[in-house]
């Protein structure tokens, strides 16, 4: 019991590391954190590192590898240890506890839904194998816990942040200071809302439910997990159905009376170990092994062996016979979603009512999505990019992309502008959707042109010097040339324009901007601005007054 | 004079001249000062030198920074911090002379120094870029943000004719003094910004100037809010391309400073240095509204070389 209490410490210590890392990461609202830090930690999340190994073919993106090894040797610790939303969920359960008179769990054994388990499954790889994540996107719990601490955590503690520091600064601390929110749109904060009350609803009265009936990712390693060398077992010599151990495993996968271990839906959080009075929950090798390693068979583990090998048959059979429903479902579930991905995208109003309205046609990927299509099939819309990028333009969409790009990030040049010497969304990208790229690289790329219109610019419907838009062009793609009355207009030198938005973000003109940009949807190499050293002539002598 | 001014002026001027005794040699630095206050300068310019340096002689040829601040007052630094690149592409003010100034300050006996800007880019990338947030915090000054409205107060601007009231960073309001530090430069819109137009950088809405005539708006902003002293920087500079600029080939090394407590002056004056003061309104209608003299051969003009 001892060396089980050392388990469950290190389990706890992984653990809290990574949930305060990630979720820091997801909170953070300063840019406190290194790229190449976040990059690490999240390094060992499964399906962004399994995304990023075929989007990118790099070593770096391997994390998913550790993962399969780890639950092919201990069963599914990832989940207990890595995974920050089942992490979230234990401490959830864990307050609960503080708060009652209890402060031993008190859970019991349930039987697995598998049409719910399968069915999630089936559903996300229907959905991979036609090329869309959206289905992944949605379920998967690193990206969910990224949606549900980035959009809805980080806005309260950027208001929080914004009241101390409104007062701090009357005493000329301007260590803290304020952060501008950008509003999200309430469709865009209703899926991560609707899984955190899923989440807390289900680990306040079930604890880890959640992971054993909707994660696909702890569906996955479950099926790994039948083969883990090492697995929980009851040992028939020594238990005494007292049904501790049940009482404490919230994964709910023991069957006391039966003496049987769940293994698959086990979250390895080692508590039924250490609190067997009896030492009868084990951690041992896996009996498919057994057979294997040990040809002759002793007298006890026959029985237990051929019983457990009996329920496997029975396992199967059942699933055999469900199958035919299942795939009904699935199939209905896969079409009824195949027809709205790809629902027409919604047209983005630049502006609301104006002389000339403006009507982009493409929505804005970022830097790095190489097109709109590859970005939309390979982003999970975990929103870490958003969280990085220190201009606030890339924002989750609701509908600019179409369904197939629900919540992922894109450019929006109302609350920002690209800056031309930043590479931060592409470096932390943990899925690949956004490619990294070098800084020179990331200068020279065109996510979309500027569009000027002549009839909304003040220039023209005032009659006087403005230039705010080519101000800010970090290209001078966006120039100003002779105009009549001594005045000057802005023109657009298209084949130099990145697309960075600055033009758009800064037309002072509404309610339309006379200038925006049309995205590229499949990304274009820009032209180099021309550069000549300027030429002056040798200063005079004297002062020229 | 009442008693408490009575009181601190002859502590100031005990702590001065006490200063300089202990200078020793040194206090030959303010001898010379002496001099040439008497000389009386509406305008200094200097050539030929590093940006501390010339600022050092130039202020000296002005009457020493004791002129402008007083023991005790609060100095608000208002250098160019619009872009988010470094200083070699003279986007923005010279952070060595930016350090330099806060360094005088602090020698008058300022009690302290703020230095923000209104930045175009992101805010915090552009003061770390910019080098200005090192420099100024290593002299001492307090970096403040100017990135939200709610550093920004509301102020009316009687002169104005276009622009008849603002919302002005509440730190040129708090402080006492107010030093005015822009970069010359090539500029899209204003065709070059200088002293006037790096106002810009001190209020919050700057879209409804460019709605509503930009060198109007400049020009009334200056009426309301004259900077007790204006630096313009025009070390490196930016001839075309501007305010941002594309790169370093945009720029060319002058090694020039203005100074001045007449804005008008120090635009007009830095304008001839970039090539010629015709082509930017601004500057005409701040002659024009009184407040400044755009006229160089009616002022009393220092010329320094090194």
């Amino acid at each position: 019991m001892k060396k089980y209490k050392v388990l469950k410490k290190i389990r706890v210590l992984i653990s809290l590391v990574f949930l305060v890392l990630l979720g820091g990461f997801f909170l953070d609202f300063l840019g406190t954190f290194s790229t190449g830090f976040i990059t690490g930690f999240v390094f060992p999340q499964f399906v962004p590192s399994l995304l990023k190994f075929f989007n990118v073919f790099t070593w770096v993106a391997t994390g998913f590898i550790v993962v399969l090894i780890l639950t092919l040797l201990f069963g599914r610790v990832y989940c207990s240890t890595i995974c920050p939303l089942g992490i979230m969920q234990d401490v959830i359960s864990w307050l609960r506890r503080r708060f009652r008179k209890r402060k031993k769990p008190n859970y019991h054994y349930l039987k697995a839904l598998h049409w719910l388990r399968y069915g999630i499954v089936g559903a996300t790889l229907a959905f991979l194998a036609s090329g869309s994540v959206i289905v992944l996107s949605i379920f998967d719990p690193y990206s969910t816990f990224g949606r549900i601490v980035s959009d809805l955590f980080r806005p309260l503690l950027t208001r929080g942040n914004n009241l101390l520091s409104g007062i701090l600064k009357n005493f000329d601390i301007y260590g803290l200071y304020h952060v501008d929110l950008q509003p999200l749109h309430i469709g865009v904060m209703a899926i991560p809302l609707a899984f955190l009350i899923a989440v807390v609803w289900m680990s306040l009265t079930s604890g880890r439910l959640y992971c054993n009936t909707v994660c696909p990712v702890g569906t996955f390693l479950g099926l790994v997990s039948k083969l883990s060398l090492f697995q929980i077992r009851l040992n028939p010599n020594s238990c005494t159905k007292c049904g501790i151990c049940e009482k404490r495993c919230k994964a709910n996968c023991i069957d006391t009376k039966n003496m049987r271990v769940d293994f698959d839906r086990c979250v390895g959080c080692f508590n039924c170990l250490q609190s067997c009075p009896f030492s009868a929950a084990e951690y041992s090798l896996n009996p498919l092994y057994k057979k294997l390693t040990l040809p002759e068979p002793s007298a006890s583990p026959i029985p237990n062996t051929s019983a457990s090998g009996k329920e496997g048959v029975g396992d199967k059979a059942s699933h055999h016979k469900t199958d035919v429903g299942k795939r009904k479902f699935l199939a209905g579930i896969a079409l009824a979603f195949f027809s709205v991905t790809k629902l027409s995208k919604a047209q983005e109003l630049v502006s609301y009512n104006a002389t000339t309205p403006v009507k982009r046609e493409n929505p804005v990927s970022p830097p790095g999505a190489d097109s709109t299509d590859r970005f939309n099939d390979a982003c999970t819309a975990c929103h870490l990019c958003v969280n990085v990028c220190p201009t606030q333009v890339l924002q989750p969409s609701l509908l600019e992309y179409g369904l197939r790009g629900l919540m992922q990030p894109r450019m929006d040049y109302h609350a920002g502008f690209c800056n031309y010497d930043c590479v931060a969304c592409t470096e932390v990208c943990p899925t690949g959707a956004i490619l990294p790229l070098l800084l020179e690289d990331k200068k020279r790329v065109q996510l979309g042109k500027a569009q000027f219109v002549k009839e909304n610019c003040i220039v023209e419907t005032e009659g006087t010097d403005c230039g705010s838009c080519s101000e800010h062009c970090p290209t001078k793609a966006v120039d100003m040339v002779d105009y009549k009355n001594g005045l000057r207009i802005p023109e657009v030198t298209e084949d130099i324009c990145v697309g960075c938005g600055a033009c758009e973000y800064a037309c002072p003109t509404h309610p339309y901007k006379a200038i925006y940009v049309e995205g590229n949807p499949v990304h274009l190499q820009a032209q180099k601005p021309k550069q000549e050293k300027v030429k002056r002539e040798e200063p005079e002598e004297d002062f020229p007054f | 004079m009442k008693r408490r001014d009575f009181i601190k002026k002859s502590i100031g001027a005990g702590l001065f001249t006490g200063s300089l005794l202990s200078m020793g040699s040194y206090g030959k630095v303010f001898a010379n000062t002496v001099n040439n206050s008497a000389a009386n300068y509406d305008l200094v310019a200097i050539k030929g030198g590093e940006p501390d340096k010339m600022f050092e002689k130039a202020m000296e040829a002005m009457g020493g920074m004791s002129k402008y601040v007083k023991p005790g007052q609060k100095v608000v630094v208002k250098p160019n911090i619009g872009w988010d690149v470094v200083p070699e592409k003279a986007a923005n003010t010279n952070p060595k002379l930016v350090s330099a100034i806060i360094k005088q300050c602090y020698e008058a006996g300022a009690s302290k120094v703020y230095v923000f800007d209104h930045t175009c880019d992101e805010w915090r990338k552009t003061y770390n870029n910019s080098g200005i947030e090192r420099a100024a915090k290593d002299a001492g000054a307090t970096v403040a943000p100017g990135h939200t409205e709610s550093y920004y107060q509301p102020v009316s601007i009687p002169q104005g004719k276009t622009l008849k009231e603002a919302k002005e960073h509440e730190l040129i309001l708090e402080s006492d003094v107010f030093i005015n530090v822009p970069i010359l430069k090539d500029h899209n819109s204003a065709r070059m910004t200088i002293a006037m137009k790096n106002l810009m950088g001190v209020i919050w809405d700057r879209s409804f100037w460019h709605r509503n005539g930009l060198h109007q708006c400049i020009a009334d902003f200056a009426s309301y809010r004259q900077p007790d002293l204006n630096i313009v920087d025009a070390y490196r500079v930016m001839l075309r391309n501007g305010p941002r600029g594309v790169s370093v080939n945009d720029v060319t090394t002058m090694k020039y400073q203005i100074i001045s407590d007449d804005i008008v002056a120090a635009d007009a004056s830095s304008a001839k240095i970039f090539g010629s003061d015709e082509r930017v309104p601004h500057i005409k209608m701040g002659d024009e509204m009184g407040y400044g003299q755009a006229d160089l051969s009616k002022l009393n003009i220092g010329r320094l070389k090194m």
